[in-house]
């Protein structure tokens, strides 16, 4: 996932290795689960995959396990739901968002059940699975559906912080992330300086880093890359703001909109498809702001996916720390 | 309240007149299912559901949720007689900003989910089954599906969890008209024989006339032994109560014009007379 060159930039700015973010939402959920009865796991045989095995065996009165049947598992949650249960049903984000999307549609969003639809394993997690266990279209496809807000968080930090935020929200939620080993975004000892920045807020970008020639608005497990390309680009006189955009809907248009004041150019960086994303939803708020502020986005093309480990399909679509340093440099002219 | 099966007799031929004068109305509505299940929702909701206007926020009610949505005249018409909403919004059914659409949503009072994508109601009903056993509630969980919206494969999915989560608190019914947009179900694609389907995924199953007061309440109340959900597969008839209607495909959506309009009236107004006779 990471060359040399940026594990020595991440061990520069202080960053540590933290653990997969799909770790931290099971232990979240556990703790949740733990003091309230009423919330429940619905599972689609993901229990494994979800690292939720040490949840069934401390609570197997909370684990609802449906088998393979991901309509199924949207359909039931948003009935557990009405009966005031505090549902997430967990299963990989390819399916989930797929194969139950009419269900996330009609059942959870267009009916109002607070269910919390989590996403494992997103965008090419499964990378070497091939394309039938990516999703790459999710965010395109939920946010066209309305009344439901969509986390994307990168470290575990915003993990936890988004699992808290979907459990007590009123109405549904989606959370997506990876199962690899996440670094942290904030160095354990806050630089001088740094102040109180770096706080997850729902609906708030989180700021990670100030510049004024660039701006990184990045999401999920893309944001690491953008920090470290970030750092590499100061090496070069470069400044860069670098965004982490855990919040994709509704999206902190302030945000975006002062980046296009401060900034001479924007670049997004999405595990998503380019379509549909966290990049053009940025390029919507700019449009229609009147911004010319030059704008890349980078994401996973529209074409047969190429084949490997997540970290091999990243390098090859240029989101590592040389491969967005290298967009920044071409943008920045 | 209590009414004799005769009474309820009598107030489905009104049902019935109510559907096709907002149907009318509207100038849109799927008269044949709506027809067709008039009876099943007379007894649910006048002999069968505990639920009111007044007590359709206790956690206690019972449940009913429409998959079939499309036959949401139906379901209107019953609603404004129990008091859910005054009768006369219905006049407002597919009008602009009116909530009283062409399928259920929440925003009417009594309506559980938004439903009329098949395949959708029976999965729901599972969950709420699940979450009223898991708070030890008594109350009941009743799903009226289509017989052509078997073909949707969530059902199946749905038919095997019921199963294995032994949700002896689950009743799934069958509006077998055995006719769907297209034509006779068997013809389109042959879901039968569906009493062995249902029992095959461990349901226990009922097979009874949709149209008989006596029968439906029979199957309604009876419980499962062993927590077994329940499948009563009420063979109806579409366009059930006027004659041109009846079993013919293509009043599935069908408006009537101002001529089959009155003859329908005249027959249901008939039937009307005779049970004030009777």
């Amino acid at each position: 996932m990471f060359s040399p060159a940026a594990k020595d930039v991440a061990a520069s700015l202080g960053l540590q290795l933290g653990r997969a973010n799909l770790e931290e939402f099971a232990d979240t959920l556990l703790s949740l689960a733990r003091t309230n009865r009423d919330v429940l796991a619905v599972t689609s045989d993901s229990r494994g995959s979800g690292k939720l095995g040490p949840f069934g065996q401390a609570l197997p009165e909370q684990i609802i396990e449906v088998g393979i049947a991901e309509q199924n598992l949207v359909g039931i949650a948003a009935g557990l739901a009405s009966c005031g249960k505090v549902v997430f049903a967990v299963s990989p984000a390819c399916f989930l968002t797929a194969r139950a999307l009419e269900q996330v549609k009609n059942d959870v969003c267009y009916s109002d059940m607070p269910v919390k639809l989590i996403g494992i394993s997103a965008g090419v997690s499964y990378g070497a699975l091939g394309t039938t266990h990516h999703s790459l279209h999710d965010l395109a496809a939920l946010r066209a559906i309305n009344n439901l807000d969509i986390l994307v968080p990168a470290d575990n930090h915003e993990t936890r912080e988004a699992i808290l935020f979907a459990a007590t929200a009123r109405r549904p939620v989606y959370v997506r992330f990876g199962k690899a080993a996440m670094y942290h975004l904030v160095p354990a000892r806050l630089p001088e300086g740094h102040g109180g920045a770096g706080r997850f807020e729902f609906g708030k970008a989180r700021i990670l880093r100030d510049g004024r020639d660039l701006c990184f608005v990045a999401t999920g497990e893309t944001v690491i890359h953008a920090l470290l390309a970030a750092e590499r680009l100061r090496q070069h006189g470069l400044t860069c703001r670098v965004l982490s955009m855990h919040t994709i809907k509704p999206l902190d248009t302030g945000a975006i909109l002062s980046a296009a004041r401060d900034c001479r150019g924007i670049i997004t960086v999405e595990e998503h498809m380019i379509h549909g994303g966290l990049g053009e939803g940025v390029a919507g708020v700019l449009m229609q702001a009147g911004s010319a502020v030059k704008f890349r986005i980078v994401g996973i093309p529209d074409e047969y996916t190429v084949t490997g480990a997540q970290a091999d399909i990243f390098r090859h679509y240029g989101i590592t720390m040389e491969g967005l340093a290298a967009t920044a440099r071409a943008l920045a002219g | 309240m209590t009414m004799s099966d005769s009474e309820l007799a009598r107030k489905s031929l009104q049902y019935r007149r109510r559907v096709l004068e907002i149907i009318k109305h509207a100038g849109a509505g799927h008269t044949g299912g709506s027809l067709s299940c008039v009876d099943i929702l007379n007894v649910l909701y006048n002999r069968v559901l505990r639920v009111s206007p007044e007590t359709f926020d206790s956690p206690d009610r019972d449940r009913y949720i429409q998959s079939k949505g499309h036959s949401v005249e139906a379901l209107f018409v019953v609603l404004a007689d129990r008091g859910f909403f005054p009768d006369s919004q219905l006049t407002t059914l597919c009008q602009y900003q009116s909530h009283f659409v062409g399928h259920p949503t929440r925003k009417v009072p009594g309506i559980e989910f938004n439903t009329g994508a098949l395949g959708h109601g029976l999965s729901i009903g599972v969950g709420v089954a699940i979450g009223l056993m898991k708070d030890r509630r008594n109350a009941r969980v009743f799903v009226l599906l289509g017989d052509g919206e078997l073909a949707e494969g969530s059902n199946w999915e749905a038919a095997m969890a019921a199963s294995h989560w032994q949700c002896g608190n689950l009743v799934a019914i069958v509006d077998h008209n055995s006719l769907q947009i297209t034509g006779r179900t068997r013809d389109v694609c042959s879901n039968e024989p569906l009493d062995e389907k249902f029992a095959a995924f461990g349901w226990e199953v009922r097979i009874i006339n949709g149209h008989s007061i006596p029968e439906l309440t029979d199957a309604f109340r009876s419980r499962p032994e062993a927590s077994r959900p329940l499948v009563v597969i009420a063979n109806t008839v579409k366009g059930k109560g006027v004659s041109f209607m009846e079993d013919v495909a293509r009043w599935h959506h069908g408006v009537p014009n101002d001529e089959e309009y009155a003859r329908a009236l005249r027959e249901l107004d008939a039937a009307l007379q005779e049970t004030s006779h009777a």
